[in-house]
């Protein structure tokens, strides 16, 4: 499997190497720093280079490389990679040079736990926490009796939780986060509109508690294959129940009692984790339209005319609208005129934000902007970038 | 080691008593003192041994016996090796499950430095017990550590000698022949505990089983069936790479599945995770891509509804979006074709040079595969003409040529359109499309005389393969229309016998010469002879190795499309291999022959490539004149072969230009894209000048590597032809 990991800054410098398998000499990083690094036309993540093999991945302003030498699973590698920079994250807030040079010691021991002859071994950031730490160590005693429960748990069914987890008061929290990914065609037609959904789910809860969740009532994962077991399906619809299309769950989640009911059941970790994330594409009502306008009549103007409505009821809100329509990188000066909110060109992302406070169902604004650029000797195409919106929803209760 | 005593004082003596002392606290101290000095760089290698010895695989706390025998199995010396042994066999029947899980990876890194020593202590029949351990992770772990040493001594066993894999400095003593195969092989009591452990793992853990599930050989249909069963909730896992795994097991254990119900509820249990993983990390969402690629091949109706998942969005990595065009296209049918060509044209005027030439590529490819869409893809490719960017112009004229190539006489309505861009044609594939064209349908355009004319005026200058069509072009011109080309033609073959420095173009010039002049009659069954409309291949890949990139789904060689033998060992892929290999499958074919044989003239310059620090690069070069003649020989009849069906040229340059990997994103439709057209097929046989040239440049740019190397290569081939 993997037979050596790297993280190199930008320059192509090593910060972190380990070699797993005797198959490597450590020289092999010159070999990506001048294939990859050096080279500003990597159209693959995946460099394979007689019969070494280059998987990265590129965070912040550092790589985090692993290199092979057999037919590995390219897809476990990639995991593996985000992986490491997830755990990074939760252990020094970002993955990039700096905190990487600042945790030489700590990311070393974690390799070593995390990885294992080039193999995966146990990368859950709780289970990590409790024997890998920054902490000076404890007494000799307490060590003792607290590694045997580590090691208990680090390998058992239940790898994500303690056991021993008291809370006096319990409770857990769930947070509902939505993408609505959309791709419509010039002409305005919806041409792909699905909802990527995460469960976020705080569990202050002691003990070893058996959780189930359920989402209204009858989760329709297959609409055929409930249709099979008699009439449900249009309950289901006249419910206007949640149809997924599919649906991942955090290892804690029972599958085979997924499969079989449909019932959700888990045991949690402590604290915050993402219990499921889902993907639908039925029933999906657009927060908003956009008709945009944007014409180039000079080389040396481009002309804006954004429309935005509120297509949901006129009882609800929308609050901190904020959209960041992109301008082409020539652009010298812009000119906005809003009719709510407020909007400005932000040079160093060239983009032009308008913040609306709050925006109330079916209302409709327009932005007209008109984007001076500068004279360029050569003019590239600007490609047009689609233009960002985010909103944060609230019940009027 | 180093051989001298060790000094009698100093600041290592003293170390060296301390770390021997009675008291723990004071060996502790001693440690961190050590590994102090260590960082500040001061040589504290004369301790080695000392240290070691405070390697405490019996210590109280679990966690740190786990750590003393990782660390210990970790350095590669002999003569920790001889240490090992009784720690390492107490700690895999430690009672503590972390450590178990630990010492298992152990012995099979014991087994690569050396193997006996496994043997000697039974470590591999403990590693067996252990795969019926309480603990998933230790079953886990055991199962990997077995298919880790499998693999090893199955590789041992090809290398010749029965040594571990390292080419390590104690290589020599391993190497003794009289070591079994330590095969894992997975019996019906093992497949039992494999899948109840499956539910309980890690992610990792469960990535391991799936790989051993992959590799057993069901008893049955029923046994297939309850393999299929027990996988399919993995599906929903938020790991891909386990996502991947179930569908490797199920792809593979399906085979034997009988009832065509549960066949079904599979495939349509596979679509939705296998959409979900479009969502993913691009490098992820990649290989995804790429298997999902093979998944089709093998079954097209996998995702027949999902195609819209695949469009590009506009922060997609390019390598995302060439993936995503090629399974569009996959998936295009009469249904959703509308759609696509909606969105192919939208791809054709974004910025990316590239990607816009796939996109065109890709509405040529859509008319092929569709007739009814036909019309509509050329009226799509006449908009873009009509665009007048240079680089669309020229990939549109070449999808063009496919088009007609496909469906002759059906769009000569288009001629008229193309003419006009002549001259701002300059990329040879390009213009040798269009000088095709005109060749093809001279009795229809009128002053086809005059356009040929403009290149043959500029005949020396032209690329090889822009002079070939011109020859064919113009004789074909003569053959129709005798009377208003007989200057032409003269001027041609003179021109193309006595200037061209190619030999093909002369060759080609003399042969029809001849035939004019002998025989015009025979001239006219040759040149205009009608040829079979090309086609769509439903599969990239040779369908017995197709069921072997399907069985190894997610790893490397299914992400590249290519048996992985032809991108890892020493190029130890010759004829034999590839016999042995066939016997391996059912199914196999002809065509698997051909189509391993050709990835190896690929794989022989990708292993110029290889880079060993160790190995003087004197040693590649003679691997490389040894066995080319060998397991070259027999695959020049299966090149020229393919190189008959398809086009030599575009077929060698495909392969060595993508030969370090970096993104292999051949298009589906090789034989759609190649530029020649059939006419060429006379030439196309002997065209190795382009061949060597596409070597020699390959050569010529590879730097990690001395000048002798591709050399040798290159004269190899020269002897083939």
């Amino acid at each position: 499997m993997i037979s050596a990991f790297f993280v190199f800054n930008q320059k192509g410098e090593v910060l972190i190497s380990r070699l797993f398998r005797a198959d490597l000499k450590r020289s092999i990083s010159d070999v990506f720093r001048i294939q990859v690094i050096s080279n500003p036309d990597v159209r693959s993540p995946i460099i394979t280079l007689g019969s070494t093999s280059f998987f990265h991945v590129r965070v912040n302003n550092v790589y985090v490389l692993a290199v092979t030498k057999c037919n590995a699973n390219a897809a476990l590698i990639f995991e593996f990679l985000y992986r490491f920079v997830s755990i990074s994250r939760s252990y020094f807030g970002k993955l990039d040079e700096e905190a990487v040079k600042s945790n030489f010691v700590l990311i070393y021991e974690l390799l070593d736990e995390i990885l294992d002859f080039g193999y995966p071994q146990n990368t859950e950031i709780d289970a990590l926490k409790m024997y890998i730490t920054t902490e000076s160590i404890k007494s000799e005693m307490a060590v003792r009796e607290d590694s045997a429960k580590i090691t208990i748990q680090a390998t058992g069914a239940t790898s994500w939780r303690r056991a021993d987890v008291k809370y006096r008061k319990n409770e857990a929290f769930v947070d509902v986060i939505e993408t609505v990914n959309l791709l419509m065609s010039k002409e305005g037609a919806v041409l792909r509109a699905d909802v990527d959904g995460q469960i976020m789910m705080r569990a202050y809860l002691s003990g070893t508690p058996e959780c189930k969740f359920g989402l209204n009532d009858k989760l329709v994962l297959e609409k055929r294959y409930i249709q099979n077991k008699g009439g449900l399906s249009d309950r289901a619809r006249a419910d206007n129940a949640v149809e997924l299309d599919d649906c991942q769950f955090h290892q804690c989640v029972r599958l085979g009692k997924f499969d079989s009911d449909r019932s959700i059941s888990f045991i949690p970790p402590d604290g915050e984790f993402e219990l499921m994330r889902y993907r639908s594409t039925t029933n999906i009502n657009l927060p908003f339209k956009l008709q945009t306008h944007v014409v180039e009549p000079t080389k040396s103007r481009v002309e804006y005319s954004i429309h935005l409505k509120a297509n949901f009821d006129p009882k609800l809100n929308a609050n901190d609208v904020v959209l960041r329509i992109p301008t082409p990188l020539n652009t010298t000066s812009v000119n906005c005129k809003v009719q709510i909110g407020k909007a400005k060109y932000v040079p160093a992302e060239n983009i032009i934000i308008w913040k609306i406070p709050r925006i109330q169902g079916a209302q409709e604004t327009t932005l007209t902007a008109e984007a001076q650029l500068a004279t360029t000797t050569h003019r590239q195409a600007w490609s047009r970038p689609p233009i960002d919106l985010d909103f944060s929803g609230k019940s009027p209760l | 080691m180093n051989g001298r005593a060790p000094p009698r004082k100093g600041e290592n003596f003293e170390l060296r008593a301390e770390l021997n002392s009675e008291y723990r606290d004071r060996r502790a101290d001693a440690i961190k003192r050590v590994i102090a000095n260590m960082t500040v760089g001061k040589d504290v290698s004369g301790l080695f041994p000392d240290v070691l010895k405070n390697m405490d695989t019996a210590d109280q706390n679990p966690l740190i016996r786990a750590l003393a025998i990782r660390t210990m199995s970790t350095l590669r010396a002999e003569k920790i090796l001889s240490y090992l042994g009784d720690p390492l066999s107490r700690c895999l029947r430690d009672e503590n499950p972390y450590v178990r899980k630990t010492a298992a990876l152990c012995v099979a890194k014991v087994y690569e430095l050396k193997p006996e020593l496994c043997v000697d202590h039974g470590f591999i029949d403990v590693l067996r017990d252990l795969v019926g351990d309480g603990n998933p992770m230790v079953v886990a772990n055991a199962v990997t550590a077995l298919s880790d040493i499998h693999e090893a001594s199955i590789l041992a066993a090809q290398n010749g000698f029965g040594g571990g894999t390292s080419r390590g400095e104690d290589d020599e003593e391993s190497a003794s022949p009289t070591i079994p195969a330590q095969k894992f092989i997975i019996d019906g009591p093992t497949l039992s505990r494999i899948l109840l452990a499956l539910n309980e793992c890690s992610e990792w853990g469960r990535i391991a089983l799936l790989n051993a599930l992959a590799k057993y050989q069901a008893s049955g249909p029923e046994e297939s069936e309850h393999i299929c069963e027990r996988v399919m909730p993995q599906f929903q896992h938020a790991n891909g790479a386990v996502v991947l795994g179930a569908v490797k097991v199920i792809m593979i254990h399906m085979r034997n599945v009988q009832r065509q119900e549960l066949v079904a509820q599979l495939i349509k249990k596979m679509a939705p995770p296998l959409v979900t993983l479009i969502s993913s990390a691009p490098e992820v969402q990649w290989v995804a891509l790429r298997n999902i690629n093979l998944l089709l091949q093998k079954r097209p109706d996998i995702l027949a509804n999902e195609m819209r998942v695949f469009f590009c969005k506009y922060n997609d990595p390019p390598y995302v979006k060439v993936e995503k065009l090629d399974v569009m296209v996959r998936l295009a049918s009469e249904r959703n074709v509308n759609t696509l060509l909606g969105e192919l044209k939208e791809y054709a005027s974004e910025v990316d040079v590239d990607f816009v030439r796939k996109a065109v590529k890709a509405i040529g490819q859509t008319a092929i595969k569709i007739e009814s869409a036909a019309p509509r893809c050329v009226q799509v490719l006449l908009d873009l003409i009509q665009t007048r960017v240079s680089y669309v112009v020229q990939e549109a004229v070449v999808v063009i040529k496919d088009i007609f190539r496909k469906y002759p006489h059906s769009y000569e309505a288009v001629i008229p359109t193309l003419c006009p861009n002549l001259d701002e044609l300059d990329e040879p594939e390009a213009k040798a499309s269009l000088i095709w064209i005109i060749g093809e349908y001279a009795e229809k355009i009128e002053n086809a005389d005059e356009l040929l004319a403009i290149f043959l005026d500029g005949f020396k200058e032209e690329s090889y393969a822009v002079q070939l069509q011109t020859v064919t072009a113009i004789v074909k011109l003569f053959l129709k229309k005798p009377d208003h080309a007989q200057a032409i033609v003269q001027r041609v073959l003179q021109t193309a016998t006595k200037d061209s420095d190619n030999p093909d173009v002369r060759d080609k010039a003399y042969v029809y010469w001849r035939l004019l002049s002998t025989d015009p009659a025979a001239a006219k069954a040759v040149v205009l002879s009608v040829r079979p409309p090309i086609s769509l291949p439903n599969t990239t890949v040779a369908p017995a190795v197709l069921e072997e990139l399907l069985g190894g789904i997610s790893s490397l060689a299914s992400v590249y499309h290519k048996p992985a033998a032809t991108f890892i060992g020493k190029g130890r892929y010759g004829v034999d291999e590839m016999s042995k290999r066939r016997a391996d499958f059912e199914d196999a074919d002809t065509s698997t022959q051909k189509a391993l044989e050709t990835v190896v003239a690929g794989q022989k310059s990708e292993n110029l490539l290889d880079f060993d620090a160790d190995e003087p690069s004197i040693a590649d070069t003679s691997i490389g004149t040894n066995t080319v003649p060998a397991s070259f020989a027999p695959s020049s009849a299966a090149i020229a072969s393919v190189a008959a069906a398809k086009s030599p040229l575009d077929e060698l340059m495909d392969l060595f230009s993508n030969s370090n990997l970096s993104a292999p994103t051949n298009a589906p439709g090789l034989s759609v894209t190649s530029p020649t057209g059939p006419s060429m097929q006379a030439a196309a046989a002997a065209s190795s000048p382009f061949d060597f040239d596409g070597l020699a440049g390959f050569g010529g740019t590879s730097t990690t590597k001395p000048s002798g190397a591709p050399k040798a290569q290159s004269e190899d081939l020269l002897g083939l032809f």
